[in-house]
This record gives structure tokens, C-alpha cells and sequence, in this order.
């Protein structure tokens, strides 16, 4: 490790800022500004965010309360002792629950699991590819291994073997997603960290006696963020998917909770007759995961541009 | 490049071999909870006990792993709870008829995603470009459980053009083929096109390419002749190790078209907790990703003249 030439081809290669403040980062996000593209992601995701955060102000009704079922988009609620009159903008469901109501509380339902999910993910991911990237040896050997096994399954595979092994709750989807995704966050980070392991100030940092873990975690790690914030933008795209799949094959949280692929899936043998108790949640779930789309495909544009 | 064939495919074998015993160990650790699965929920410990005497469940687990692997070997896996007949029975033709819905899409997804991202990564920035870059974003943040509901609201139930389902119960038709295909090949399509389009906009940068737009080649003749020969490399790969997603998204378009493949037998198989059913057709999908692997490592090495010649 007390090589410190730096190849040439490593210096040129993308992220060599220096460490900086925290402050620093913030405004680095704020580039964003500078790509149309990922503006419009970004507000679609801030849409969904101020959606989740004042569900109980803007929906109109109750996400359980069951009113008038099979009611058509726009049909007006005269209010009787469970609810207040209203109208049904988008219809009601098979039980006669309120579709915009539970779209809206849906919006809650999505945006706390994915981005627990996608985050336990990554400090399992992050983990294992420092080690197998730093530290090399055999740990890169083992966590490569395990890690090839678990990628050589099909994705919805191995949900569908894990959610049916541990049973589909909450808790279980976030288990099942950081087992499957923390592999491939893996990959990325042991790439990112064999890349910046021969950097100047890593071997400053080992010069000076620092240890392993911090020179990892204090060193090597802030300095791969850029590609990692990108990835994670898109990572929740998919997790967001995942969450819906599992939903729509039956495996997802249990019934009453208001969950957009769940509700895909309850009326999906209705869509043909009342299309819009499927389809509102179908463009819900595409737009959010369109605008985390867009905004990794901003960050990645801006970030390539200095 | 004899010996990284071989080598490579010594590393399938093995991550075989690995992910035989990851299922083993997690399906068949527990003696106890196989009878239950195998015999119902209704059986007195005694039932239990007597079939797994008779089934050889007493034995350890590394001779039950080693039994139960020379036996998947040999084509043997087992008596699906669920259907009653042996699991081969049941798998190869669902297999068969998932395979002839894999074939339709590749047809189609190759041929639109390579052009989609040529014409795209031609001229980066261009309108074109610009427009279909914005397309595949999203077409690819459509998820299959979402295309599958707009599809068959537009074609089948606004429009009438096609069949709901895909059961095929009056024998093989086209017509109900086509919208499960197309909801595989749009939600794929999009990302083929994006990793071209980089593959393109890559070479049409290298010097090469300056060279001979400078020596006065016609522009045709440069990109077909100069241009695509390199900027297809990388696109192989991605469209190889696209079974992955295939075969995730056909779990849930065949569930949602009842179509009679291997995705929905799996999920059937899941949600039955048909133990061997289970382990077979999970077993059938990783040898098909880890094939899909392999043959995207070794096509590479073999398309790239850097690697094959070195």
C-alpha cells in the first residue's frame, strides 16, 4: 500500500474533488438546476413527497372508509354518517373505498418502505464492498462469491422465494430487498473503492497510522458519492418497482393498507369493466418512478459535465 | 481462449453447485416443515414421521444433499404436491411454451433497440437523440405489472383489437401472443437502447471515425462499415444478460394473461409452498441466467479482437 503513483488513467477518471464540508455537498445537489431533465424529475418526486406528507389534509375521504362501490370518476356523494358529501373525482373501488384517497395515502405507504429499503440496502452494500475492495484478500474472495450466488437469480425469483419463505409483511419486504440489492451495491462500491484505494490521500491517511475502518469510512467513502447518489436515484426507481410487483403478485403488505401495486392487483379482473379503480394507481406509480428516473439522469448529466 | 472458455465454464458449474445447496439448505433444512408441506397441514406427527422414515429423511443432511443433487442431475425432482405428477411433467412444457414467448420478444426487441440507439447515439444532442432518450426513460419507468393493466384497457377494452388473455385454451393463437410480447419488448426496449445509444456515442468520438468522415467516406458508409462493428459489442452483452429481466417480467405477465409458462408456474409453485416444484424451477432459472452469463463473457471476449487476439 505505500505506492503511491497514481496511473494516469486512474488520476483522469471521474470524482477526484477533494474531501469537502457537508455545505459543499448541498450545493453540489443543487446543480440540478442546470438540466431541464432533472428538474422535471425532481418535481415530480417533490410532488409525490408533499403528497405523502399531507395525505390526511388532501385527501377528501377516508382510504378505508367503504361508501358507494363501483362509483364512476366524478360521481357526487350525497354524505351520510360515515363521511361528509363529496365528490368521488377519480371513482371508488369494488368496496366503494375513495381511488384518490387511497392513491394519496398510497403515496405514504411507498415512499416510507423504498427508501428505508433502499437505504438498508446500501449500508449493507456499502459494507461489503469496502471490505472486498480494501481490505482484498480473502474477504474479496468470500463477499464475491456470495455475491455472484445471489446475482445469478432472477430478480422476482428471489423475492418471490424470500416473501414466500419469511412471509410477506412490512418488515420482510425491506429484508428481501437489502438481501437482493445489497449485492449489486456491492459490485459498484468494491469497483468504485479498488479505483480509489491508490489514491494520494488514502496513502496520506495510512501514513499518518489512521485505521483501516476510518480510512475507509472517512477517506474513501465521501469521495465515492457522486456515481453512488446516481445509483441510488435509480435503485429506488426499482426498489419503488419492486414494491409494486410484489404487491400486484398477492406478496405485498396485507390488504386494508392503502399500497398502489396491491390495488393494481385487487381490481386488475375489474379493469376491463371499471378501468379507472386499475389505472389510476398504474399512472401514479409510473410517474414516481419516472421522476426518480429522470432526476438520476439529471445528477448523472451534471455531474459528467465538470 | 480455449482455457477461458473452459474456465468459465467451471465457474457456471460451481455457482451451480453453490446455488443447489443456498436452495437445499433453505428449502429441506427442516425435516419437520417438508412433511408439512409435502403432506398438508392436517397430518398427525406420526403420518409425518412414517413418511419421512420412508423417504429417507432420517438420513443426514449432507447424504440427503448429495442424493437429492444426483437425482436433479438425472432429470428426477420430485412429485409435484400441487399437481400430482412428477415435476418434470409439469416443467418442460410450461418451459417450452415460456421459451416461445422469449423467442418472440428477442425477435422484436433486437432489431428496434439496436436502431432506436444508433440513430440516437449518431448524433448526441440532436433532436433525435434527444427524443428518444426521453422515450426510453419512459417506457423503462413503466413497470410490466402497470403496461400490462394500460394495454389491455386500450386493446382490449377501449379499442377490441385483441384477446384479454393468453391461455391459449382453443390451441397455439398469435392473437392472444401479442400482448404479452409487447408489453415485455416495450419495457425492455428502452433500456437496450439507452446502453447502444452510449456504445455509439462512444465510437462516433474516436479518432477513427474523425479520420475517415476527414478522408471523405460518404457518412452512410461510416457508420455502417467503421462505426458498428465496435458500437455492437457492448450492446451483445446487454441483450444476452437480458434474459435476467426477461424472465422476471415474464413471471408477471404470465401471471396477469394467464398464459400457461414457466413464470406463472413458479409463482403458482411459491404461493402453493410446492416444495420440489419450487426448487426445480428455481434451479431452471438460474441455469438459464448463469447460461446467459457465460455466453455474454465468452461472446465478448470472442466479439472483441483486443481480448480474442491477446
Amino acid at each position: 500500500m505505500s505506492d503511491t503513483t497514481v496511473t494516469p488513467e486512474v488520476a483522469a477518471s471521474a470524482t477526484p474533488k477533494a474531501p469537502s464540508g457537508s455545505m459543499r455537498f448541498f450545493k453540489s445537489l443543487l446543480l440540478i438546476r442546470e438540466s431541464w431533465v432533472g428538474m422535471i424529475g425532481a418535481l415530480i418526486v417533490l410532488f409525490w413527497v408533499v403528497v405523502a406528507l399531507f395525505a390526511p389534509w388532501l385527501a377528501p375521504f377516508d382510504p378505508l372508509a367503504t361508501l358507494q362501490p363501483f362509483a364512476a370518476p366524478g360521481t357526487e356523494f350525497a354524505g351520510n354518517d360515515i363521511a361528509p358529501p363529496g365528490v368521488f373525482y377519480l371513482g371508488t373501488d369494488h368496496l366503494g373505498r375513495d381511488v384518490l384517497s387511497r392513491i394519496i395515502f398510497g403515496s405514504r405507504t411507498v415512499l416510507f418502505y423504498a427508501p428505508i429499503a433502499t437505504v438498508t440496502a446500501y449500508t449493507v452494500g456499502i459494507f461489503m464492498g469496502l471490505a472486498a475492495g480494501y481490505i482484498g484478500g480473502w474477504w474479496d474472495e468470500i463477499l464475491s462469491m456470495i455475491t455472484n450466488i445471489i446475482l445469478s437469480f432472477p430478480v422476482l425469483v428471489l423475492y418471490i422465494l424470500i416473501i414466500t419463505l419469511i412471509g410477506p409483511s412490512g418488515i420482510n419486504i425491506i429484508i428481501a430487498i437489502t438481501f437482493a440489492t445489497g449485492p449489486t451495491v456491492m459490485r459498484i462500491v468494491r469497483g468504485l473503492v479498488l479505483d480509489l484505494k491508490n489514491r494520494d490521500y488514502v496513502a496520506a491517511a495510512q501514513t499518518r497510522g489512521e485505521g483501516s475502518w476510518r480510512i475507509m469510512l472517512v477517506e474513501i467513502l465521501p469521495n465515492a458519492r457522486g456515481p453512488l447518489i446516481v445509483d441510488a436515484c435509480l435503485r429506488l426507481g426499482y426498489v419503488i418497482i419492486t414494491i409494486g410487483v410484489l404487491g400486484f403478485l398477492g406478496l405485498g403488505l396485507p390488504p386494508p393498507q392503502p399500497d398502489w401495486g396491491g390495488m393494481i392487483n385487487e381490481t386488475r379482473s375489474m379493469a376491463m369493466a371499471f378501468p379507472h379503480m386499475t389505472i389510476y394507481p398504474c399512472i401514479a406509480i409510473s410517474s414516481l418512478i419516472l421522476g426518480f428516473n429522470l432526476l438520476a439522469d439529471g445528477l448523472r448529466e451534471v455531474s459528467l459535465r465538470d | 481462449m480455449a482455457i477461458l472458455i473452459l474456465r468459465r465454464l467451471g465457474l457456471m458449474i460451481l455457482t451451480m453447485i453453490a446455488v443447489s445447496l443456498l436452495l437445499f439448505l433453505l428449502l429441506e433444512i427442516n425435516v419437520e416443515n417438508v412433511a408439512v408441506k409435502v403432506l398438508g397441514p392436517y397430518t398427525s406427527e406420526e403420518q409425518r414421521q412414517i413418511w419421512l422414515e420412508a423417504n429417507g429423511y432420517m438420513r443426514p443432511l449432507y447424504v440427503r444433499y448429495f442424493d437429492w443433487l444426483t437425482n436433479f442431475a438425472m432429470g428426477d425432482f420430485g412429485e409435484s404436491v400441487r399437481f400430482k405428477v412428477p415435476v418434470s411433467e409439469v416443467l418442460w412444457p410450461r418451459l417450452a411454451n415460456t421459451a416461445i414467448l422469449a423467442l418472440a420478444v428477442f425477435v422484436l426487441l433486437i432489431p428496434i433497440s439496436l436502431t432506436l440507439g444508433i440513430l440516437a447515439g449518431m448524433k448526441e444532442g440532436s433532436p433525435t437523440d434527444r427524443t428518444i432518450s426521453v422515450g426510453s426513460i419512459i417506457t423503462t419507468s413503466i413497470p410490466e405489472f402497470a403496461s400490462t393493466v394500460l394495454f389491455s384497457a386500450i386493446f382490449v377494452f377501449w379499442l377490441g383489437w385483441l384477446p384479454g388473455t393468453s391461455g391459449m385454451t382453443d390451441g397455439f393463437s398469435i392473437a392472444e401472443l401479442i400482448l404479452p410480447v409487447m408489453v415485455l419488448v416495450v419495457y425492455s426496449v428502452g433500456y437496450v437502447a439507452r446502453m447502444t445509444r452510449a456504445s455509439m456515442a462512444d465510437v462516433m468520438t474516436t479518432h477513427y471515425i474523425r479520420t475517415a468522415v476527414l478522408k471523405g467516406i460518404p457518412y452512410k458508409q461510416v457508420i455502417l462499415k467503421h462505426a458498428l462493428r465496435n458500437a455492437l459489442i457492448a450492446p451483445f452483452t446487454v441483450i444476452v444478460l437480458q434474459v435476467n429481466w426477461l424472465l422476471s417480467g415474464v413471471i408477471v405477465v404470465e401471471f396477469f394473461f394467464a398464459y400457461k409458462g414457466f413464470g406463472a408456474l413458479l409463482l403458482e409453485a411459491s404461493l402453493n409452498q410446492d416444495i420440489y416444484l419450487i426448487e426445480a424451477c428455481a434451479m431452471v432459472a438460474v441455469a438459464v441466467v448463469v447460461m446467459a452469463q457465460t455466453i455474454a463473457d465468452i461472446g465478448y471476449t470472442f466479439l472483441n479482437p483486443r481480448i480474442r487476439f491477446s
